[in-house]
């Protein structure tokens, strides 16, 4: 099961998904090295979402294999979910629990002992520097810090890989910066950061991108090589180049 | 299973964070459980009566004597124009006393008077007709006289000598309420994760599909017999609810039974997408089961096919043990083939609810 450490953290051969006579997900293949910022871009249903729940045992593939931390994901979803971490589109936190006992919750449903569980948390707090907020209801802090406490537990259990369904949509500026710094301490302690975004300067951030195009993964390389690959500018124009629509 | 106690805890966190919860759950149920137990009282006084004596003897007086004596009616007229009253809606019931009433009673031969009901309230006029009667039947006991050596009825009414109906109604009516909190807060509770997206992140996460449902069913569990014993409290308070049997019976059976009723709300939970769809369908079923509970019409009544559906319908086996422990003091034995039924139908919606939530789809 165990694999080695050269080989891929994450390993999508064919990968394939149909819902009815629509495939959303229409045989990609590709790998993500280990302590990588992978890049996931494409448009508004492309396919993003549904590749990712795919790759975290969310979603059944309709016919290719995923393996992630060399575990096929189709034959032992839960055993993959021990190793990966994952942060939805959707907002994951409970609203009404404060924030202490949000990763009181998480830690414990991920078997974290109670001991280390409230260590870890307390930890967490004074490196968001969220004291201030420890013992409020999540509802009641801004968004920008609510998206980084929801990182951070979905990185409480130390996992192999962290899944980012856009993170940063919605949060100004100034907390987008904070959040790279995050993912970039992330990536640095060995954690495979796989991210999908819609702010073309973030792309900029990742060590690989990737960009989806109706199901298939139209282009995937380092921002420097496809920006040459284009002769384009910046990411922006690549994303265009490869998403508009052929005249 | 490590992780069932950080759930019970985020479930009991999250019930009582909101402040409406507490006495919704707790002070609610209890208020509906005096009011409903008050209201809910079979027996009809102060009928309006009209009456129409076309004799006007001596015989047809004691009768309307005995009739005005009779707490259950109170006289609103008389002569003729009492089709006119009912029709109106000024008169219940009517009664005709014929010409040669007396005469006829006075020869010893059969005398008839006729009673006429307005029977768009059903169970008022079956009263109505059975009050009639049964001063009609002492009358005719008494103007006869014991001596004519008439066949008559001797009546007990054993495990409820009063014919209280309190104490027969308010074991049902505490069912109904812990019934109701019980699927409520278990079919909301699932699916209200799935509104918010947190359901996302709990699929995501290792947790067994086992230890998360355990998890959320505990403390609703838990609430539902808190709930059973301050409505038992209340009842015993209040009306005098008697304790004919065993109250060990009756909170086992209640343990079991609401691992039905919470595994019914999860199986809705699992079904439904929004907390909306869950409300209907949970309402949709709870109307048929009490209903059909046997609790406010005998399920003997019913036509064989609806009695044949209550033989699924868990609400009136609680009812009935209820009932049976409380007032006629059963023991075990005697409800054995409850308990069978009821760690069936547990075991049955249970594992379906597991088997239809998915962590993967």
């Amino acid at each position: 099961m165990q694999n080695s450490p050269q080989s891929p953290i994450i390993e999508a051969s064919k990968l394939t998904k149909q819902f009815g006579a629509f495939t959303a997900v229409d045989a990609i293949s590709f790998e993500v090295e280990r302590g990588e910022i992978f890049g996931f871009l494409g448009a508004n249903g492309a396919g993003k979402t549904t590749a990712m729940r795919m790759l975290t045992g969310l979603s059944r593939p309709t016919s290719g294999q995923a393996r992630v931390a060399g575990i096929d994901v189709a034959a032992h979803p839960e055993k993959v979910k021990q190793r990966i971490g994952y942060m939805s589109q959707k907002f994951s936190l409970y609203e009404d629990l404060t924030v202490m006992e949000n990763i009181r919750f998480y830690g414990g449903i991920y078997g974290l002992p109670r001991k280390q569980a409230r260590q870890a948390g307390s930890q967490l707090i004074e490196q968001l520097g969220m004291e201030a907020f420890a013992r409020k209801q999540v509802s009641g802090i801004p968004l920008g810090w609510r998206q980084k406490l929801s990182f951070s537990i979905a990185l409480l259990h130390q996992p192999d890989v962290v899944f980012l369904d856009e993170p940063t949509g919605g949060v100004d500026p100034v907390t987008r910066r904070q959040f790279w710094e995050m993912i970039y301490q992330a990536a640095e302690t060995g954690t495979t950061v796989f991210v999908t975004t819609h702010y073309m300067d973030e792309a900029e951030y990742c060590g690989r991108v990737s960009i989806m195009v109706d199901g298939q993964i139209a282009a995937l390389d380092t921002p420097d090589r496809l920006k040459s690959e284009f002769q384009a500018a910046n990411m922006h124009e690549v994303f265009l180049q490869l998403t508009r629509p052929k005249p | 299973m490590r992780a069932i106690p950080y759930i019970v805890q985020k479930e009991f966190l999250q019930i009582f964070r909101h402040r409406i919860m507490l006495p919704l759950i707790f002070v609610m149920p209890v208020l509906q459980l005096l009011v409903l137990s008050f209201a809910a009282d079979y027996e009809v006084d102060n009928l309006r009566l009209h009456i129409n004596d076309l004799d006007r003897s001596q015989a047809s007086r004691q009768l309307v004597g005995h009739f005005q004596a009779s707490p259950h009616f109170t006289l609103t007229g008389n002569g003729a124009g009492g089709a006119g009253q009912i029709h109106r809606g000024e008169a219940d019931l009517l009664l005709e006393i014929p010409l040669g009433f007396n005469r006829s009673l006075a020869k010893g031969n059969r005398a008839e008077v006729q009673v006429a009901a307005d029977a768009i309230n059903g169970v008022q006029a079956g009263l109505a007709q059975a009050y009639a009667n049964a001063i009609v039947q002492s009358f005719s006991r008494q103007f006869s006289g014991p001596t004519r050596g008439l066949l008559s009825i001797e009546t007990a009414n054993w495990y409820n000598p009063g014919q209280d109906y309190q104490t027969f109604m308010v074991p049902g009516i505490l069912v109904i309420l812990v019934t109701l909190v019980g699927m409520f807060l278990s079919g909301m509770n699932i699916v209200k994760e799935k509104e918010i997206g947190t359901i996302e992140q709990i699929n995501v996460s290792p947790i067994g599909k086992g230890a998360f449902i355990v998890g959320k069913l505990l403390p609703f569990w838990l609430i539902g017999m808190a709930e059973l014993s301050i409505g038992l409290i209340a009842g015993r308070l209040v009306f005098g609810l008697p304790l004919a049997g065993s109250l060990a019976i009756i909170f086992v059976f209640a343990g079991l039974y609401l691992f039905v009723v919470l595994g019914f709300g999860l199986l809705i939970s699992t079904f439904t997408e929004t907390q909306q769809q869950a409300m209907f369908l949970a309402w949709f079923f709870l109307i048929i089961f009490i209903l059909m509970s046997g609790l406010f019409t005998p399920i003997e009544s019913m036509p064989p096919w609806a009695q044949a559906l209550t033989k699924g319908n868990p609400v009136a086996y609680f009812v009935d043990v209820m009932r049976l422990v409380l007032l006629k003091g059963s023991g075990w034995q005697d409800v054995q083939p409850h308990f069978g039924v009821m760690a069936v139908y547990a075991g049955a919606v249970n594992t379906l609810a597991v088997l239809n939530y998915q962590k993967t789809n």
